[in-house]
């Protein structure tokens, strides 16, 4: 029970974090829209709606980027992390609870950016909704992991997106099939294989991120 | 790096001359088997033997990877203190023999289908992604002071290559379906006789040519670092 008290009391602290300082959500937010508009532009008239559907999902990997690369700037900055890591909590909390939290910023700005993706391209489907939650457990999952290692290292923001994108081309192409493909349960499940296995191999495999 | 002399000799069991020269031996046979040897294949004639050298790099690349990721586990499991070194050594040759099968894999598709590049070709695309994962490990490695800290990092994420290779490949083939819907079939029915003595020959000579170029970079770097620990001392 105490792990759960743990989590729970470090996603808060985030939370309340942003929710006092406002740093993330309302620039993911901003970015979010702002690349709809690039991306109207950027397709040629008369292009189908299938090529819209898949670049939802270059502005959804995008969008979490943008927050992932935010998530653990306060841990480095007032060397919260080393706190954490002395703290007599299990490790893997720090990893689960800045998920739940960075799940948490991408989910609400997928409440504002969905709905103005119907509005300015096509309507979205129930399955298009099932992969897009389905893959940000696995953004958050992933994205937390390789966002606490790039803070770790020199090159820092700049390796992030290095780190995380090749690990999300499976996520992309479980989202783009479960939004147009015409069988989209196959999709569904293999997105929710890679969080299993991935969310499984994140949590096992923190601790040696974060100590020496 | 904490190297101690008598642990440099660990894993040479088979001495360096020995294995350079059965690598020469097998990759002469394999060249004369494949160029004089093997038959031509009955569709794609003479540059269908690309083949022996395309898949046997695949095979011995997919190998390199899996060892790097055992090292690794070794690293964090049992702290051996020489798995980071041999992690990373396997990871290495790992990359560059991934880099060859991507260019045979263009010159094949080139010759076969008329395209420098062809994305329904699945070990191809997976190739590229794993090439792109794993320049990003030697970002991240080359990104963090040496330490414990850095051995775990690229531990962790070389582990993170195997999970990453089933899941690709998985996401690939599925992803065929969706933009794809026909798969080229690679090799005809009949693979057997000298088209299998070949492959096998073709396949022992990289795997050994692999296995040389990895003791002889891993001897390098041993010695590296000795000599700086002397020089340090």
């Amino acid at each position: 029970m105490t792990y759960v008290a743990d989590v729970s009391a470090l996603a808060r602290k985030d939370l309340l974090l942003e929710l006092r300082a406002k740093d993330t959500l309302p620039s993911m937010l901003l970015f979010v829209v702002s690349v709809f508009v690039v991306f109207h532009f950027s397709l040629p008239s008369g292009s189908s709606d299938v090529a819209a559907s898949g670049l939802l999902w270059v502005a959804i990997i995008f969008t979490a980027l943008l927050a992932l690369g935010r998530a653990f700037v306060p841990e480095r900055e007032q060397h919260v992390l080393d706190a954490l890591v002395l703290a007599p909590c299990d490790r893997s909390a720090i990893w689960l609870a800045k998920s739940i939290a960075t799940f948490a910023f991408l989910a609400a700005a997928e409440v504002v950016a969905l709905p103005v993706f119907a509005l300015f391209f096509e309507p979205v489907s129930g399955p298009m909704l099932a992969g897009v939650a389905l893959a940000d457990v696995g953004i958050c999952a992933v994205g937390t992991f390789v966002g606490a290692t790039a803070v770790a290292t020199r090159a820092r923001e700049l390796l992030l997106p290095l780190l995380f994108l090749p690990l999300a081309i499976p996520l992309v192409i479980g989202g783009v099939g479960a939004s147009v493909a015409t069988d989209p349960a196959r999709y569904l499940g293999f997105l929710g294989l890679y969080d299993l296995l991935f969310a499984l191999l994140c949590w096992a495999a923190f601790e040696y991120v974060v100590v020496e | 790096m904490s190297g101690h002399n008598g642990k440099v000799g660990r894993a040479h069991r088979i001495p360096l001359p020995t294995l350079a020269v059965a690598t020469f031996v097998l990759v002469t046979l394999a060249l004369a088997l494949v160029f004089f040897v093997a038959p031509n294949d009955a569709d794609q004639g003479f540059r269908q033997r690309i083949f022996y050298f395309h898949v046997s790099i695949a095979f011995t690349s997919y190998l390199c990877f899996g060892a790097g990721a055992w090292k690794a586990l070794r690293h964090l499991w049992k702290r051996d203190p020489h798995a980071d070194l041999e992690s990373y050594v396997a990871v290495h040759q790992g990359v560059i023999f991934g880099a060859l099968v991507l260019l045979t894999g263009t010159i094949w598709a080139k010759t076969s289908w008329g395209h420098w590049w062809v994305w329904s070709e699945d070990q191809l695309v997976l190739f590229l992604v794993l090439f792109l994962f794993y320049a990003a490990y030697f970002m991240l490695r080359y990104s963090v002071d040496p330490g414990p800290q850095r051995a775990n990092m690229s531990a962790v994420y070389a582990l993170f290559g195997v999970v990453l290779v089933p899941v690709s490949f998985m996401a690939i083939r599925l992803s065929q379906r969706l933009i794809h819907p026909q798969v080229f079939t690679r090799h005809g029915a009949n693979f057997g006789g000298w088209i299998l003595v070949t492959y096998l020959v073709a396949q022992a000579a990289v795997l050994v040519l692999a296995y040389t170029l990895y003791r002889v970079e891993l001897t390098g770097k041993l010695i590296d670092a000795r000599l700086r620990e002397l020089r340090l001392a």
